[in-house]
């Protein structure tokens, strides 16, 4: 490597820098800090308006390395951050809020409350308006608190109750943090963004003190309002939301249906099913077929009982009633080429038997259709299974042989 | 003051001294020719000057300050810097006599330009500033970033924009930029006049001093113990007395923010010497420690290599006449020769001399030396042969640790200086909160740094690498022999290498595109390589610098060869 006997402020600062990366990476914090003590006097210089200066890297830096060296205090490091917020008013607000998570990872609770109250009250000119969206998330993040606040509150409530106490300071204290709360996270959530946990607080406040409209309402907005990306968790919230109230399967499909398209190998595609399979609507029932295979596409759901036992029960059914098998030979024709490989080796049906006899049992069942009674899974699998004299096994047998010509027609 | 005569103009006999030195009278105000000689070094104070500018007078000084010229400046900080040389053992004369003759004779160059101009540059400034209805003038009237832009430093300074909107507009006299008086107009002039004083040139000052008395001392020693902090230079304005008051303008003059350059600092010495019309310069010959038999010598030592090359250097050093006084001696303005770099001359000497014994084409030095391990298996008394491999493994082990640390020093370099700077009245409360801060984190996270004991300053030495012969392990190599690596040959002894390897076929034109070759470390053999680093370390210049005077020496040195047979390859037999 070329070594450089020219040197300048700048230059030798960049050099520093590097040393500081290198000594992080290898988790060496004393050699971070020692070579940190001889950056820090670039801020006197920080009159660049690069990216990322000098005091946004002393402050980035320096807590990092605060965190993981051994020697540091809790007190150290506020008295570390009380600094860096001086150091640039442009910032300020990010700090804050970073200050705040610490506090928080470190189960600070109470101060990083106070923190972002703090945080909440400064005013700086036109500042404020521009560090809007700093303004916003610590608000939120307090809103947070609060909510945490009034279920300590609620809980406190309810032993009481149990106990047979009646605490009305509690309770007042209580509907001030629901109120405090409310005030603030709903603000945030109309901003688009991904807000799941705000979401789900604001949700329960509501629910808790019965406003459904408005809770449905929220769910609603953050499910379907296209500024919002693409989130699954919000569908999920909305399905449970619906579910807890009684909502008709009607809605219920409805809100699992985008979930299904935007997320096919969530775990509640099983519910989904179910509830397909039941519909007496046609079309429901092709659905629930769709999604089942969907789900399975995928390696997460390979070793899934439940889930293959939805799957074997749908296809035994149309194959028993001997209507809409072109449904399953739509889903097995873009399958066929993979799915052999994917799920019905030889080798996993070795395993799966030694594993798990009831999805090996499911498996089999769903192999022996698609794939007909000489596939290498279901030979193994249900001459395994006689073998050892497994009753349902031999059924299975029974029925895969009885219903052979089925593959044949689904296959071509 | 025993000026007598009458003015000129008004016939009065009321005479000052202008800080040129010049005579006025102060009635009328007339400017003389006469001049009397700044006598001593020492800072003189404004209380016995008076200037001429009229405005400048009128400023009130409610710090405790003084006037002061930047030119008294840097005089001040060639005597830290020539002081400091005397501590690392340079002849008091060179403080006494030569750097001082030396500055005054370029203060009377550059004063007898300056103070004309300036006199009139002055009055004019304010008379701009004074007239409030001349709309035409206002161009005229510099701007703090204007000047900022002027300035030839490079670096974060001329960044440092966002005080020049605090400053208040030009319309009072324009010391309010800095400290010193004449510090905007230092920078705003004539950029025609290229010798305008700079810290790097103070280095150029002292060089010059050096290489007059012929000092001990080459001028990557004397760089690198100005980076060591041995000699002053980055912040020695902090130890100006308390009543010259640094600021704004000022620290573009006075702060470093940058190494001194070898190239930057050898070129302003050869146009200062020439500048300022001075004779040729004492002679070298053979007996200093510039003559490149010496230089040799001690930089054999210095890389460990056996004394006996000490012979093969002086017949290089011979063959190719650069032991001439002639050719060693600088002769200032004489263009017509290329001026001696002494100390990249030696290295290149010595570096011509290891690929006329080794070849270093990466194959045959390694060859040599099994050969001399095996001869040395036999030669269990006297000297041992010397091994080219030995060598390299030892000096390569020691070389990596000092580049290592080295580098690790360049990454913690402290440039700040403990007073602290500021541009402007108006800026100095930021400042000091933010030195305040500093310290503070330095504090902090100097506590995290674990026992690391505070950086001492390295004690000043002429010899980076040292090798003891009392050291049993056999790493010091200076007796060793070379007679493993040569045969005689009609009773004398010349290298078994029969050949050569040139640098370049064509050496470049300097003049062109600044070299004389090109080094790309990929087009040449590792060892030829490796020996460029070890001197590039020694001397603390690029590679590049070395195999360019390498490639000098080269087509000197076989140049019949070169001039016979124009087709030649890099091949060469000698």
């Amino acid at each position: 490597s070329p070594h450089e006997y020219k040197l300048n402020f700048k230059k030798s600062k960049e050099v520093c820098l590097s040393y500081i990366q290198d000594a992080m990476l290898q988790k060496q914090w004393k050699r971070a800090a020692e070579f940190l003590t001889f950056y820090i006097e670039s801020l006197e210089k920080d009159f660049s308006t690069e990216y990322m200066g000098p005091s946004e890297m002393i402050w980035r830096i320096g807590t990092e390395i605060l965190c993981h060296h051994s020697n540091s205090s809790m007190k150290e490091f506020n008295s570390f951050i009380e600094q860096m917020k001086t150091l640039g008013v442009k910032r300020y607000l990010k700090v804050c809020l970073e200050h705040a998570f610490h506090l928080l990872c470190n189960g600070l609770i109470d101060e990083a409350y106070q923190n972002l109250s703090l945080a909440e009250s400064w005013r700086f000119g036109e500042q404020t308006a521009i560090q809007n969206k700093e303004m916003k998330l610590i608000q939120a993040y307090r809103g947070l608190l609060d909510y945490y606040s009034w279920c300590k509150q609620k809980n406190i409530l309810l032993e009481h109750g149990q106990d047979g106490f009646e605490d009305l300071s509690v309770e007042q204290e209580m509907h001030s943090c629901f109120r405090k709360a409310a005030v603030n996270l709903k603000e945030i959530i109309k901003i688009p963004g991904v807000w799941d946990l705000f979401v789900k607080c604001y949700v329960d406040l509501l629910e808790f003190y019965g406003d459904h409209n408005e809770a449905r309402q929220v769910l609603n907005e953050y499910a379907y309002n296209s500024k919002f990306p693409a989130n699954p968790n919000a569908h999920v919230y909305l399905y449970q939301f619906l579910k807890r109230h009684g909502e008709s399967k009607k809605s219920l499909i409805s809100a699992l249906k985008i979930l299904h398209d935007i997320a096919p190998s969530h775990e509640l595609m099983i519910d989904f099913n179910i509830m397909l399979q039941k519909s007496k609507k046609r079309k429901k029932r092709q659905l629930g077929l769709e999604v089942i295979f969907a789900a399975l596409d995928y390696a997460g759901w390979k070793e899934n009982v439940k889930a293959w036992s939805c799957l074997a029960r749908q296809v035994k059914q149309i194959v028993i009633s001997e209507k809409h098998l072109d449904w399953i030979k739509q889903e097995w024709n873009s399958r066929k080429d993979w799915w052999p490989a994917f799920h019905f080796s030889r080798y996993l049906a070795k395993r799966n038997w030694q594993e798990n006899e009831s999805l090996s049992y499911e498996k089999a069942l769903v192999a022996g259709i698609l794939l007909g009674k000489d596939c290498k899974y279901f030979k193994y699998v249900s001459h395994q299974g006689c073998k050892a004299q497994v009753k349902r096994f031999r059924i299975l047998k029974k029925f895969v042989n009885k219903h052979n010509p089925v593959y044949l027609r689904i296959s071509g | 003051r025993d000026f007598n005569e009458r003015c000129a103009q008004c016939s009065e006999v009321n005479w000052g001294l202008t800080d040129g030195g010049r005579f006025y009278c102060r009635s009328c105000h007339n400017v003389t020719e006469r001049t009397r000689e700044v006598v001593n070094t020492d800072f003189i104070s404004n209380t016995r000057i008076q200037t001429i500018s009229k405005g400048l007078r009128k400023q009130e000084k409610t710090d405790g300050g003084c006037e002061w010229y930047v030119c008294e400046g840097f005089q001040l900080v060639l005597k830290r810097q020539a002081e400091a040389l005397e501590t690392l053992g340079v002849c008091p004369q060179m403080k006494d006599e030569i750097l001082c003759n030396f500055w005054r004779r370029y203060l009377q160059k550059t004063k007898q330009a300056y103070c004309n101009r300036s006199a009139e540059e002055t009055v004019k400034t304010f008379s701009v500033c004074d007239s409030s209805t001349d709309v035409d003038s206002e161009p005229e009237r510099p701007s703090l970033l204007h000047l900022l832009s002027l300035s030839e430093s490079e670096g974060d300074l001329q960044t440092d924009c966002s005080f020049a909107s605090s400053i208040s507009k030009v319309s009072e006299s324009t010391s309010v930029c800095s400290g010193s008086v004449d510090g905007s107009l230092y920078l705003m002039k004539n950029r025609k006049e290229k010798l305008r004083m700079t810290m790097p040139m103070t280095l150029s000052f002292c060089y010059m001093a050096l290489l007059w008395l012929r000092e001990p001392m080459t001028l990557s020693d004397l760089l690198r113990f100005v980076v060591e902090g041995h000699i002053p230079y980055l912040n020695v304005f902090q130890h100006f007395p308390e009543k010259m008051k640094l600021y704004g303008l000022d620290l573009k003059i006075f702060c470093v923010e940058s190494w001194p350059v070898y190239e930057e600092v050898y070129n302003k010495m050869l146009e200062l010497a020439a500048f300022l019309d001075l004779p040729r310069f004492p002679d070298i010959t053979d007996s200093c420690f510039l003559h490149p038999d010496m230089l040799c010598m001690k930089y054999l030592m210095e890389v460990n290599l056996p004394d006996e090359l000490h012979n093969w250097t002086c017949r290089v050093v011979k063959k190719i006449c650069i032991g001439e006084a002639d050719f060693l001696t600088l002769v200032p303005g004489n263009k017509s020769t290329r001026n001696v770099k002494y100390d990249v001359l030696a290295a290149a000497v010595i570096v011509v001399v290891l690929k006329l014994l080794f070849l270093l084409d990466d194959h045959y030095e390694w060859l040599l030396s099994d050969f001399a391990e095996e001869r040395n298996k036999n030669n269990k008394e006297g000297a041992p042969y010397f091994e080219f491999r030995k060598w390299y493994k030892v000096i390569k082990r020691s070389l990596d640790v000092k580049q290592k640390k080295l580098d690790e020093e360049r990454a913690k370099y402290l440039w700040r200086c403990e007073k602290p700077l500021f541009y402007s009245a108006k800026k100095k409360s930021k400042v000091l909160k933010r030195r305040q801060m500093v310290v503070n984190l330095q504090n902090q996270f100097g506590k995290l740094s674990g026992s690391v004991q505070p950086a001492e300053k390295p004690n000043p030495s002429s010899f980076q690498l040292s090798w003891s012969e009392e050291n049993t392990d056999g790493s010091c190599f200076h007796g060793h022999s070379l007679k493993g690596i040569l045969q005689e040959k009609c009773g004398l002894l010349t290298a078994m290498n029969p050949d050569y390897w040139l640098c370049t076929v064509k050496l470049c034109n300097e003049k062109l595109c600044g070299h004389l070759a090109h080094y790309r470390e990929v087009d040449f053999p590792q060892s030829y390589h490796f020996v460029l680093r070890l001197f590039s370390f020694l001397l603390r210049i690029q590679p590049s610098y070395i195999h360019d005077e390498v490639c000098v020496i080269e087509h000197k040195l076989f140049n019949k060869k070169l001039c016979k047979k124009p087709k030649y390859n890099t091949g060469l037999r000698k």
